[in-house]
């Protein structure tokens, strides 16, 4: 329950502290922290406008997509406290319960027979699946290292102490600070400011949404943010008892967002040919984790 | 003893009394028939679930010797499946082939082997005589043809029969093989000789098992024995593709199955061998499901990637028995048995989906489709269910068993030497990709065929089959939400089954409590999930109410007259993991360009075919040709020369035992030198 109340009050700020960063780095002030949340709320206010080629699948997915990721977020633990739900092999559910949100969201951009959200609905298909690998090794070399099978009992066990723990943590911090890129559709893979349809994949998704749909995917983007903020911060706090945790996971989440801040302000996307390779290059530094968790088990002799 | 008797005399009655029948009785009839005989088989299979065995034994003739008819737990979940989809499959295919009520005779024919086939497949899973098991198998292989070539009038439609005859025949001599092997040296045909055989030289039982195993995947579509799936499913009437992919490639995971009983090989590495084989299965299927554009030939390929999964259930079932973990075991064979009970209720539904939308459109070219959900609701619903089932998704039943192996991996990992964790690794990354895999692929099938607009138009009215039709598809949906929100239920019918492989292996209930102990919060968190989409429907729903909405065109970035022509197609939605893929795939194009002054019309196609196919089939047979044809001199249209070769034929005959011993000194003369 904690977890879960931490990941939504990181959510709030989370994506206001992204905005400001790229602002401050691009040398303007920028709207306040807040101001992405006010724009969700505006957005519930507001009518809709649906397309007359568009069915039922239009109007529930935004819906079950932001359901998904709440629920992805009950998942979640928060060092030793375990998330709502908890169960062995529980971040198989966690993945493939993001999974049902994307497959309703890309179902809701073919839904609008539109060219051009077909085209993101399609990139989204095929990036997502290139990068689901990636989570999994790094969740089972995590297993493999722990000797459990729950996020829960996986971060509480998790012990940072070795140089080669230390290279592990950083590398698996990497990896999910890039699929947390992918699953937003942030910088080296997809840029949510561009003006180009045509090389857009998240946004062009939404084209057609509004209203109250849109607001409840733009929260559940946020959501996904704070989400796999906690999984990094999970990675370090496991022995940390109460009192330093909780500051340790809004300063961890902060940096966080300041880096994915950064990253989008010093850096181009890549080429739409070349996302495939670097999603699918994250599985081999996955398979780096994995191959160290073997090593220090001292399975490789 | 008597429902035994009672089985083949329907089976007898009924076959012979349908070519007198006119009208729609026929079909009626051979329902009902199928309706009996699954009451009879089911009587037993649900005893033996609930922890019953029964054995009978025929006297048989001569030649036979002994006819025992044993069904166990095994047996009975396989039985109870193919009951399950026969039934369905038969009273949808009595609405489905009414269409076809004016070809009488070949009506007649249809509903005989439909009869034959069921009975056939019952047989194969109780008889454990090898003379009368290979019988059944035959006529399996002959009514399975026979049901395929329904529409014979169409040359793809022979040619997919031709090519699953010859196939299953192929698989026949292996079986055969391996059965005239133990019988020569154990003159008995009960399998129990087998087990008897191979316990006694454990030296030859992988060879053994390997001989049984290639016979048995020809029948299931593992890689590279799947190529005469692809053919053979689109070429049969939709409710018989379905009855095939949802139960007669199962007949093959049966004998897999059956034969690890029967054999006991050294699990381990037949679990490894069959792991690999599993996993390259499940990928290449998916990988070439997903540029199809025949919306049957698609799901064919499905079975194919499925027949995998199952496939990686049983190698990690085989790998927990060759290292005595009763656990791993218990998780493998339970995920493979629970997914080919999935995969025969979502690919079932799947198919008889597919047979909706034929008989409405007469398409099932997904690039002509489109925009259907709007005419054809119901059954957009049910294959929007059966989609997300097939991709295993949350909260449908495909989930459950992909999970229980993935907990299955996740387990062995922690007990895994390097080795094992490079194989688990590699069957980790397999499982995700098939699982991504068939999410681009089904997200790429109900986009193009329900969602957008119409791509073509058709002169015909186009709706949903009645409700009657529909009503086994919603029975099988029933089933599938139900596995995915009451896991435990079905885990426990299972146990049965599953105590068969794990019985001999200690800490005997130790997978019933780790089962109950993931699966009790695992189905909290499906109703959770369930709860969580109503609430949130009903939060937007109120919110919304008093809310404004519109209708316009769709959003077209400034361009205001869209045409369903400038829709993704389903082409283009998969281009991109096309490019990426192109060394596993062959794909011809086939274009005209629109040039010149007073162009012509021009156009583009694209035709795939499996790369697998191409190399393991196609080559051969050329070079075989190739070969044959220096001897086509041989073949010269002449008379005089046919009758010459009548009579060289003729003398040699008769001349080969004059020189038996002549011969005979000569090869020892040989062999001297």
């Amino acid at each position: 329950m904690l977890s879960f109340i931490l990941i939504f009050i990181a959510a709030v700020f989370f994506t206001g502290i992204i905005v400001r960063t790229k602002s401050m780095a691009s040398g303007r002030k920028g709207p306040g922290i807040l101001q992405p949340i006010k724009d969700v709320i505006r957005l519930f206010r507001k009518g809709a406008v649906y397309s007359q080629t568009t069915s039922f699948i239009f109007q529930i997915a935004p819906t079950i997509y932001f359901s998904s990721v709440v629920m992805a977020m009950l998942v979640v633990p928060f060092g030793q406290y375990k998330g709502f739900i908890s169960f062995s092999g529980d971040f198989i559910f966690f993945a493939y319960i993001l999974a049902l949100g994307k497959f309703f969201s890309i179902l809701s951009a073919m839904d609008t027979g539109s060219s051009f959200e077909g085209m993101g609905a399609s990139r989204e298909a095929l990036y997502s699946m290139l990068a689901e690998p990636a989570f999994f090794i790094l969740m089972g070399s995590l297993a493999l290292l722990t000797g459990h099978t729950s996020f829960q009992e996986i971060f509480s066990a998790l012990h940072i102490g070795s140089y080669i723990t230390y290279a592990l943590a950083i590398l698996a911090t990497f990896v999910l600070l890039m699929i947390a890129m992918i699953e937003n559709s942030r910088m080296p893979i997809d840029d949510p400011k561009t003006h180009l349809e045509l090389t857009m994949i998240h946004e062009v998704m939404i084209l057609d949404n509004s209203g109250f749909d849109l607001g409840l995917i733009l929260t559940a983007g946020y959501l996904k943010f704070a989400i796999y903020g906690a999984l990094i911060v999970n990675l370090f706090i496991g022995v940390f008892p109460y009192g330093y945790t909780i500051p340790l996971f809004f300063i961890i989440q902060f940096s966080v967002a300041i880096t994915i801040g950064l990253i989008e302000s010093f850096m181009a996307r890549f080429r739409m040919g070349h996302n495939a390779q670097f999603i699918f290059a994250l599985t081999s530094v996955s398979l780096l984790i994995f191959f160290g968790a073997l090593l220090i088990l001292g399975k490789f002799i | 003893m008597i429902l035994i008797k009672a089985f083949i005399v329907i089976l007898v009655t009924v076959s012979a009394l349908i070519p007198f029948i006119k009208g729609n009785a026929k079909g009626i009839l051979a329902f009902t028939a199928i309706l009996l005989n699954t009451l009879a088989s089911s009587w037993f299979a649900v005893q033996c679930l609930w922890g019953e065995n029964f054995e009978f034994i025929f006297k048989g003739s001569y030649i036979t010797g002994i006819i025992p008819v044993r069904i166990d737990a095994l047996a009975a979940w396989f039985l109870i499946i193919i009951n399950f989809v026969f039934l369905t499959g038969s009273f949808y295919g009595l609405f489905y082939m009414k269409v076809y009520s004016n070809q009488k005779n070949n009506i007649k024919l249809h509903a005989v082997a439909l009869i034959w086939l069921h009975a056939a497949l019952t047989g194969i899973c109780v008889i454990q005589n090898s003379i009368v098991f290979l019988i059944a198998w035959e006529v399996m292989a002959f009514s399975t043809t026979l049901l395929v070539i329904f529409e014979h009038e169409k040359t793809a439609t022979i040619k997919a029969g031709i090519n699953y005859l010859i196939q299953s025949h192929v698989s026949i001599i292996f079986l055969m093989l391996g059965f005239i092997w133990v019988a020569f040296k154990q003159g008995s045909y009960d399998f129990n000789a087998i087990t008897v055989y191979t316990t006694q030289h454990p030296e030859i039982t992988i060879l053994m098992f390997l001989c049984f195993f290639a016979a048995f995947a020809i029948k299931a579509g593992f890689v590279p024995f799947h190529t005469w799936l692809p053919y053979a499913h689109p070429a049969a009437p939709a409710y018989f593709s379905g009855i095939m992919s949802g139960v007669m490639i199962k007949i093959g995971i049966y004998g897999i199955l059956r034969m690890l009983l029967i054999i006991k090989p050294d699990y381990t590495t037949i679990g490894y061998i069959i792991l690999i084989i599993s996993v390259i299965s499940g990928l290449y299927g998916v990988m070439l499901a997903i540029i199809q554009h025949n919306l049957k030939k698609l799901l064919a390929y499905h079975s194919i990637e499925n027949i995998g999964i199952i496939g990686i259930g049983i190698g990690i079932g085989c790998i927990g028995m060759g290292s005595a973990n009763q656990l791993l075991a218990g998780l493998g064979f339970a995920a493979a048995l629970l997914h080919t009970l999935n995969h025969a209720l979502f690919k079932s539904l799947l198919f008889y989906t597919a047979g909706n939308i034929y008989q409405a459109t007469h398409t099932l070219n997904i690039e002509q489709l489109g925009g259907l959900i709007k005419k054809m609701p119901q059954t957009a619903v049910l294959f929007l269910i059966a989609a997300i089932a097939i991709c295993g998704i949350p909260p449908f039943n495909g989930f459950v068993s992909e999970f229980l192996i993935y907990s299955g991996l996740y387990h062995w990992l922690q007990l895994a030497s390097l080795f094992s964790s490079i194989a688990i690794g590699f069957t980790i990354l397999g499982m995700v990709m098939i699982g991504g895999l068939a999410m681009l692929c089904f997200t790429k099938a109900f986009g193009v065929v329900f969602l957008g607009n119409p791509r073509m138009e058709f002169h015909q009215v186009i709706k949903d089959p009645p409700f009657l039709q529909l009503l086994p598809l919603y029975i099988i949906t029933v089933f599938i939400v139900s596995i995915g929100i009451f896991p435990m239920l079905f885990l426990q019918l299972l146990s049965r089954p599953v105590l068969l492989f794990t019985a001999d292996l200690p800490l005997q209930h130790a997978f019933q409590l780790k089962t109950a102990e993931v699966l009790q919060p695992f189905s909290w968190a499906m109703w959770g999930l369930i709860l969580l989409i109503l609430a949130m429907f009903t939060i937007r729903k109120i919110i919304t109410r008093k809310q404004k909405q519109s209708i316009a065109t769709t959003w077209g970035c400034g361009y205001i007259v869209p045409s369903s022509k400038i829709q993704y197609t389903a082409n283009s939605f998969v281009r991109s993991y096309r490019k990426l893929f192109r060394p596993f795939l062959l794909l011809y194009k086939n274009t005209r360009e629109i040039k010149g002054i007073f162009p012509d019309k021009g156009y583009y196609a694209t035709h795939t075919y499996d790369k697998i196919e191409e190399w393991l089939i196609d080559r051969p047979i050329r070079a075989f040709k190739s070969l044959l044809s220096r001897f086509l001199f041989l073949q010269n249209g002449k008379l005089q020369f046919y009758i010459l070769y009548g009579i060289i034929f003729i003398v040699s005959i008769i001349c080969i035992p004059l020189f038996y011993e002549k011969i005979i000194q000569f090869i020892a003369f040989l062999n001297q030198l």
